[in-house]
């Protein structure tokens, strides 16, 4: 992948991106306010979360939601939101202070 | 072997187009297309070229086309006007940014409103920011000689830029003359085979075009942009230099007629140079030392080669057949001016914005520039920076 520092020399004309599948090093994950956490004992294992989350970052292991990558989950709350039986709740990354 | 053949601008244009045989035309079908459209579509339904030819449903989506074929890997040619080209206007960034060596024909025609459809040069000086390489051409000749010399330029590796070619609506794009009609396979053999860069549809080496691209390399792109462009500088001779090789008609940036030892010149694009040439012809026989220097390549802006070029006149009259609003006077005469200044040319300098909507030109007012270029040399005074010529006051 292109180098955050490079020159306009260095870099592919016309803002192509000729690396493919480099998504992978873009960590969406900084960019995330909420976090989710899993109640494993309601979760279902439906996996609708795996099909919404627009980051792939649902952890599946053996057919069963087991967590979140969350070098690339951007905390945006639509797995929460699809959780059919409430399992998932957004937390603050950081509390506000009293 | 080539032929001659009474013909016009958007005749010749497309007669250019199906000897380079483009892998896609993309068009918007009716008004305010031209008939080099219409009559490149009738090759592709004649079965005499092999392009892809996609009827589209606005100016905005025939561009939009465009880039997409060209981000697959073809060599694409289109053509529009006036208020079709503004219509575009996203795209025609786009096409530029995203480096797509596409070719367009422009009749410049002027821009609505009040609707107009005769000729200046409002819409294509509109797009003089968009990173296209932009030629004007005086006539037919000169039409189907910049679209074939357009390939090359804009396919340039060095280049990768868009090419808009230029001609005067209705007087170029619908008057007859003689055209020297090259050989096709000659013409084939000059522009040589198209070859693709990071063709989209080369999926053993998947490529992304069109990303999102902020502040952290936004500037870089751009910056790649002007260095394209300073490599056409280069290129564009290039291109002329071989064409004349190939086919015997020489190309500069601009042409320059009895300005050698002009005191007074006149500069202007497209084809009121015609008309201006035999101005100065009449001029000259009156003893008066005038000449004529019509700028051929818009972008990039040749600003020292002109420079050099008008480095020692006395007066410099700039017809302009556009306007820039609140601007000190056109874009040409902007531009210009800007030059000789930068590169320390004493010239006085005026603006005669002209022809706007299609407003007849006569030798008359072209004589009265010269006249006043004389005064001006004469007394060392401007009295009026920019005129409108042949304006009711
Ligand atoms: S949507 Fe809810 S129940 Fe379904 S797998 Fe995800 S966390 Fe478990
Ligand atoms: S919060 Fe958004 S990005 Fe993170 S796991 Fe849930 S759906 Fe995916």
């Amino acid at each position: 992948m292109v180098k955050l520092d490079a020159g306009w020399r260095e870099i592919p004309i016309g803002g192509k991106i000729v690396d493919a599948g480099n998504a992978r090093e873009y960590e969406t994950g900084s960019w995330r306010a909420t976090t989710p956490v899993v109640d494993q004992e309601k979760c279902i294992n439906c996996l609708l979360c795996w099909v919404f989350c627009p980051d792939s970052s649902i952890d599946v292991n053996d057919e069963e939601m087991v967590g979140f990558h969350l070098r690339f989950c951007k905390g945006c709350g639509i797995c929460a939101e699809i959780c059919p039986v409430d399992a998932i709740e957004m937390v603050a990354e950081t509390e506000p202070e009293e | 072997m080539s032929r001659f053949e009474a013909m016009d601008g958007n005749t010749a244009t497309a007669e250019g187009m199906r000897q380079i045989n483009p892998d896609v035309v993309a068009a918007y079908p009716i008004t305010p297309q031209t008939s080099t459209v219409q009559t490149f579509s009738q090759f592709v339904a004649d079965g005499e070229v092999d392009t892809e030819f996609i009827r589209v449903e606005s100016e905005h989506s025939a561009m939009a086309a465009c880039i997409g074929a060209s981000a697959a890997g073809g060599r694409v040619m289109t053509a529009t006007s006036a208020n079709g080209l503004a219509l575009m206007w996203e795209m025609v960034y786009i096409a530029a940014s995203n480096r797509a060596p596409i070719v367009m024909t422009v009749v410049n025609r002027a821009l609505s409103g009040p609707i107009n459809i005769h000729c200046d040069h409002s819409d294509s000086m509109g797009t003089r920011d968009a990173g296209w390489i932009q030629l004007f051409g005086e006539n037919p000749q000169e039409a189907y000689d910049n679209a074939i010399q357009a390939v090359r330029i804009a396919e340039h590796e060095d280049v990768l830029l868009p090419v808009m070619s230029m001609y005067d609506g209705f007087i170029t794009s619908h008057s007859l003359e003689r055209v020297q009609i090259e050989d096709g396979e000659a013409v084939r053999d000059f522009v040589g085979p198209f070859t693709a860069h990071d063709s989209l549809l080369d999926v053993d080496n998947p490529v992304t075009y069109g990303p999102l691209d902020f502040y952290d390399f936004y500037m870089e792109h751009k910056r790649q942009q002007v260095e394209a462009m300073k490599y056409a500088k280069r290129v564009i001779p290039e291109v002329a230099a071989d064409f004349e090789k190939h086919f015997g008609r020489r190309y500069g940036f601009f042409d320059e007629y009895r300005l050698d030892d002009a005191e007074l010149a006149l500069v202007v694009l497209s084809s009121t140079a015609g008309t201006a040439r035999s101005v100065v012809d009449s001029l000259r026989a009156q003893g008066l030392k005038v000449g004529l220097l019509k700028p051929r390549v818009f972008r990039p802006f040749p600003a020292e080669e002109l420079a050099d070029a008008l480095r020692d006149k006395t007066a410099v009259g700039v017809m302009d057949r556009s306007d820039s609003f609140g601007a000190l006077g056109g874009p040409l005469f902007v531009e210009l001016s800007a030059a000789l200044k930068i590169w320390g040319v004493p010239a006085k300098i005026v603006d005669y914005v002209f022809g706007l909507g299609g407003r007849d030109t006569t030798p008359a007012q072209i004589e009265s520039v010269f006249r006043d270029l004389a005064e001006i040399a004469e007394t060392g005074e401007i009295k009026q920076l920019v005129t409108y010529l042949g304006v009711r006051e």
